[in-house]
């Protein structure tokens, strides 16, 4: 099948983008839209032009490293469907296709379609998780925990990080990945003892990274990959409500968002050799 | 070289006890002075780098992804084992220890095993407390099913994604840490090299995949959990990231790889399609609990499955193996598949597959129950294919799944080279020579929440290390040697892409170092791996500069290192004359065509030291005795 | 990592305020207020349907405890107020927070009330101070002359030119997109979403919104109309 893409092409974060049109005549329906553009990829490396930055890894729709936008929609137009599972056959003989980076001021570009979303990284850190040190655990069944209640964790710990949310918020939100882990640890006994803490420290996080402010309006579980529900936002915002009131040490730390990558290594490329 | 096992005398369920008990503790007030480095960020990787975090050492912790949340560990669906018992059926340490060492066709250590079967308990116990959602009973009981053909209830699950919530329950101890500031986290940072100071491993050279910066860290111990070298076969249900170059880098310094030849392959994947297939998607093997194997009798027989009348199938597996049927275990179940490919009778497109056919089931049961039982599997299958299983038979092919050979670990875990530890998939311990489904999760947490974070601090207390400085020549010499490789392969500026030539030797390796291996061939492959090896260092196109993001740089160092890794697993593969395992030999096989092992002459582990670049890598054996689980020859018939 | 840590001194309310999460509590609550105040007051404006004694009556009945009338209008003009300045920052956080936009983004999950508050909000402001300075101040007056006591007159003269009565009818709808969303997603805001409860109230903000626009329009169509004179 004939296919055109029309992808963002940015060398790096301070460069300047633009889209570049690509057509591709011989593309095979059963081809994902990520081997689409390795297909693409090895013919621009044949000809010696520098091929498209995209992030992949599992391919199998877990792992949370693909995502771009594929003609305004975040992972395209499947519903529960990242990118690396995409196949062609759902677009037009001919279509055009407009791949885009996530964009968002917390997921600042790397190059492409490639974006750094050590943010989410930083909000799972604040709090996003149960403080018990390894060992320390008592047996599986001494806690006692209701199959609805572990389904409904379940349906929000499926979340893979990919961003997509964020992507199509057009607040630029990330209400729908942090409310998935505070409704995940949140829903679970072993998640309670921390349960205002947790819910006031990625709520900070999450604001201190500059993500926009969540209006309700669900086009992040539109596009989610794994259906996470609205559910999850009202959670977090309940969790939030009740963790400010309660409240009582005052002891709420953020973590300072950055975005440089370099190490300020001293050891150059150049380094003699022996 | 010697190899010491460091394996405790005395009987096997107090081994690890008294080895814990015998081990020197640091000092907790020392513990913050000494860095540790933990390469990879998976199961192994994360669960032991949040662990020495919170026991207070100070730890870097290092990921080629662009979180430590992506390892490949997050893609394991079905389960993990644990000898808990809370089913009543039977099951114990004692027996999850047997069927482990049954299953890996008697070609691991006991001891190993044992310790394994014994820490599983812990492992539940753990991930419970963390917050993972493994499936409930309506009592509010943890759930168990049966996995991969054992006959006890023993696996744990989380719906079909058990190794995504594990990881992630991993991760967030390891973001903890990190909060904590007793975890530094390196994400897009790759390990290129080793580096060894006085015969010890003190540290590693990294690129920063984003800017290109080299990089080093020294550290009082090295630990490597970065998975497994499935990638060397091109397709696989490997993630498109995972690479043997950190397991590899530590080979070329010194450490032992054991096992090379023993992969393995799993029977329930969705088949090639073309030429730009990029990977293979795993299908859980429950599928084959209802769905009947089959190809047609006629070679190139091209009719659409329903139109094959029932008399011109052939349920191969039935037919052979009547008492297990289509419930082999995966090596004989892909080894049949092959077979019947070999002969013409696949389907599909390519010739590369055989129905998995569920409308017998479908009859039986009613769709509604296939739905409950299977509906995400066959969305999966459906969303791929564009086929509807409910309405045609899936078609299914092997794909290469899991690897147990890695570098050699004493019982400690421990590399040949002192001080460098390896866990998870990256190391050969536990398995043998073929691993039980929902074992692999096991191993890597046990590994790094239970074994390495007290066999690190024995390390620490009973060796003096000396101090260490940048400007040692060691450490000079190790940054050089990744600087010439990377300006060496930017610099060849030839014709053909990473990619191309990774395609290539993968066909090499899976034709004939795959399903099944014959001496011929496993020469033959060698000879071939070599040639395309020179063509690669000489017409290979790596595009851009080593001084950015450049994916396809990272590409062509991975794939350096599975040409000599390739190569290595032949070599294996031609020097154990059995078949055991998932290791195939045609010469070796029985009457039937079973796999037939050799136990007076290979119940060893062969474990290869590297001799320079171009020499042949020299043979270390390591005996494996068996004391309680007496070898015996597996049947399915 | 580097960390901030938030003292003690740190005032909890103001910290509540500034996160996104805490303004869209507030917005909830004043939302609600408001909400309940269109209620009310539509139910006061249908008394015109009864002749221009009873609603003459019902204006004088709500002037005459200036202490009362001063009272409700301090909470309304605080949530009005507060309601505000949450959506203006937020609407600022998100020009921030997307400082390079999409060519092009496609919405395949939202209502269209729900991605238009931000319009919606700024143009009922627009109507209400109009609103205000026509009916309750009578410092425009677009029908003649501005009677005090007689709310029936100034709403009939009022609703008589067409333009008034456009911009009405106009800004009605807008308010019924607005308590669309608004009406369910303050339940949301304040934390509670059911899979079988949140369905329904949004049915149910569907048919208040309806409602609420379909009250209010009746009194200048009728005007219009000649039913009421």
């Amino acid at each position: 099948m004939r296919l055109k893409l029309k992808i963002w092409r940015q060398q790096s974060r301070s460069a300047a983008g633009k889209f570049v049109s690509y057509p591709m005549d011989d593309a095979n329906p059963d081809m994902s839209m990520l081997e689409c553009l390795d297909v693409l990829n090895e013919r621009l490396i044949e000809a010696g032009e520098d091929p498209v930055a995209f992030e992949h890894d599992c391919r199998e729709g877990i792992c949370g490293s693909c995502g771009f936008m594929i003609n305004g929609v975040a992972h395209g137009p499947l519903p529960a469907t990242t990118v690396c599972q995409l196949t062609l056959r759902h677009f037009k003989e001919g279509q055009e296709l407009v791949l885009e980076p996530w964009r968002a001021r917390a997921f600042p570009l790397i190059k492409d379609l490639v974006v750094d979303r050590r943010s989410f990284d930083r909000i799972i850190s604040s709090g996003g998780y149960v403080s018990v040190s390894t060992g320390s655990a008592p047996d599986g069944n001494a806690i006692l925990v209701s199959k609805e209640s572990a389904d409904r964790a379940m349906d929000a710990a499926a979340c893979i990080g990919c961003g997509a949310c964020v992507a199509a918020c057009p607040n630029a939100s990330a209400a729908l990945f942090t409310g998935a882990k505070i409704a995940h640890l949140g829903i679970l006994p072993q998640g309670k003892p921390e349960r205002d803490v947790r819910a006031l420290r990625m709520v900070a996080q999450m604001n201190a990274e500059g993500f926009g402010g969540c209006t309700n309006i669900g086009e992040c579980t539109g596009v989610c990959p794994k259906e996470i529900p609205l559910e999850v936002i009202a959670a977090m915002n309940r969790d939030y409500i009740r963790g400010s009131w309660r409240e009582r040490d005052n002891l709420v730390t953020t973590i300072r968002p950055f975005t440089e990558w370099s190490t300020g290594s001293k050891l150059k490329v150049d380094r003699a050799t022996e | 070289m010697e190899l010491n096992s460091r394996i405790p005398s005395g009987p096997i369920e107090r081994l690890w006890d008294e080895t814990r008990f015998n081990m020197k503790l640091v000092n907790p007030a020392n513990k913050r002075r000494h860095s540790l480095i933990v390469v990879g960020s998976g199961l192994a990787g994360a669960s032991a780098a949040a662990t020495l975090g919170e026991l207070g050492y100070n730890v870097k912790c290092f990921c080629f992804q662009d979180s430590p949340r992506r390892a490949h560990s997050i893609a394991a669906q079905g389960g993990i084992n644990a000898a808990k018992n809370y089913q009543n059926d039977g099951d114990s340490i004692y027996r999850l220890f047997y069927d482990t060492v049954k299953g890996g066709d008697f070609r691991a250590r006991e001891a190993n095993v044992y310790r394994l079967a014994q820490i599983s308990v812990s492992i539940i116990d753990q991930c419970v407390a963390q917050g993972v959602p493994f499936a409930r009973e309506y009592g509010g009981t943890l759930t168990n099913r049966s996995f991969g053909g054992a006959q006890v209830s023993r696996t744990f699950y989380a719906r079909g994604q058990t190794g995504q919530q594990l990881l992630l329950g991993a991760y967030q101890a390891l973001e903890r840490q990190v909060q904590a500031g007793s975890v530094a986290m390196y994400p897009r940072t790759e390990m290129l090299d080793l580096i060894v100071i006085d015969g010890r491993a003190r540290g590693i050279v990294t690129r920063n995949l984003v800017t290109g910066e080299i990089d080093t860290h020294l550290g009082d111990a090295v630990i490597l959990g970065t998975g497994g070298y499935g990638n060397v076969f091109y397709l696989s249900t490997n993630a498109k990231g995972s690479n043997v170059t950190a397991s590899w880098r530590a080979h070329k310094r010194g450490a032992l790889f054991a096992n090379p030849c023993f992969t393995q392959i799993h029977p329930t994947c969705i088949p090639v399609s073309g030429d730009y297939q990029s990977k293979l998607t795993l299908m859980s093997e429950s599928l084959r609990n209802d769905g009947r194997i089959w190809v047609p009798k006629q070679k190139g027989d091209t009719r659409p499955p329903d139109r094959i009348p029932e008399s011109e199938r052939d349920y191969y597996l039935e037919r052979r193996y009547p008492s297990f049927g289509n419930l082999v275990p995966r090596d004989v179940a892909s080894r049949n598949a092959k077979y019947a490919c070999d002969e013409g009778r696949g389907v599909g497109e390519t010739g590369l597959g055989v129905y998995l056919d569920f409308a017998d089931s479908i009859r039986r049961l009613g769709r509604k129950t296939i739905e409950e039982r299977y509906g995400n599997l066959f969305d999966m299958y459906e969303r791929i294919t564009g086929e509807d299983p409910y309405a045609v038979p899936m078609r299914i092919y092997p794909a290469i799944h899991y690897t147990m050979g890695g570098l050699w670990v004493d019982y400690h875990l421990m590399s040949s080279i002192p001080g460098l530890f390896v866990i998870g998939e990256a190391n050969f311990s536990d398995h043998g020579a073929n691993r039980l489904g929902a074992s692999a999760l096991m191993q890597g947490l046990s590994d790094g929440y239970f074994i390495v974070p007290y066999t690190v601090g024995d390390y620490l207390a009973s060796n003096k290390l000396e101090k260490i400085s940048e400007s040692q020549s060691e450490v000079g010499n190790a940054v050089a040697l990744v600087e010439q490789m990377t300006q060496k392969l930017l610099a060849i500026d030839g014709k053909r892409t990473v990619d191309s030539f990774h395609r290539q030797l993968g066909k090499i390796v899976w034709d004939y170092c795959g399903m099944s291996r014959t001496a011929g061939g496993l020469r033959l492959a060698i000879e071939q791996i070599r040639e395309l090896r020179e063509e690669f260092w000489n017409n290979l196109r790596v595009p851009g500069s080593a001084a950015d993001f450049n994916q396809s740089l990272e590409k062509a160092g991975r794939v350096a290192d599975f040409f000599e890794l390739a190569e290595l697993m032949c070599v294996d593969a031609l020097e154990r004359n059995e078949s055991c395992g998932g290791h195939f030999r045609e010469e070796y096989q029985t009457a039937e065509g079973e796999a037939q092992r050799d136990d007076d002459n290979y119940s060893y582990v062969a474990a290869w030291e590297y001799r320079g670049y171009g020499s042949p890598e020299e043979l270390v054996k390591e005996l494996l005795e068996f004391q309680y689980v007496h070898p015996s020859q597996r049947s399915y018939k | 990592m580097a960390t901030t840590v938030l003292g003690a001194r740190d005032v909890r309310p103001a910290r509540f305020w500034a996160s996104t999460n805490g303004k869209k509590a507030v917005m909830a609550v004043t939302g609600a207020i408001l909400f309940l105040f269109v209620i009310g007051h539509m139910l006061g404006n249908l008394q015109i349907f009864e002749g221009p004694e009873k609603l003459n009556d019902y204006g004088h009945f709500l002037h005459s405890v200036p202490e009362i009338l001063w009272a409700v209008r301090s909470v309304l003009i605080v949530s009005v107020v507060l309601h505000i300045w949450a959506s203006v920052q937020l609407a600022v956080r998100k020009t921030k927070a997307r400082p390079v936009g999409y060519s092009h983004r496609d919405n395949i999950a939202s209502s269209y009330a729900s991605r238009t508050m931000y319009w919606s909000g700024p143009i009922l402001l627009a109507f209400v101070i109009y609103h205000l300075l026509h009916l309750t101040a009578g410092v425009i007056q677009p029908g003649g002359e501005f009677v005090p006591a007689d709310v029936y007159h100034n709403v009939v003269a009022g609703f008589q030119v067409w333009y008034v009565s456009a911009w009405y009818v106009f800004s009605m709808v807008l308010l019924a997109f607005h308590i669309r969303h608004g009406a369910w997603s303050m339940f949301q805001s304040v934390g509670f979403n059911h899979p079988r409860h949140t369905p329904i109230l949004k049915k149910g903000a569907l048919a208040l919104a309806i409602l609420i626009a379909a009250g209010y329009i009746s009194v200048p169509v009728s005007v219009m109309l000649g039913v009421v004179k």
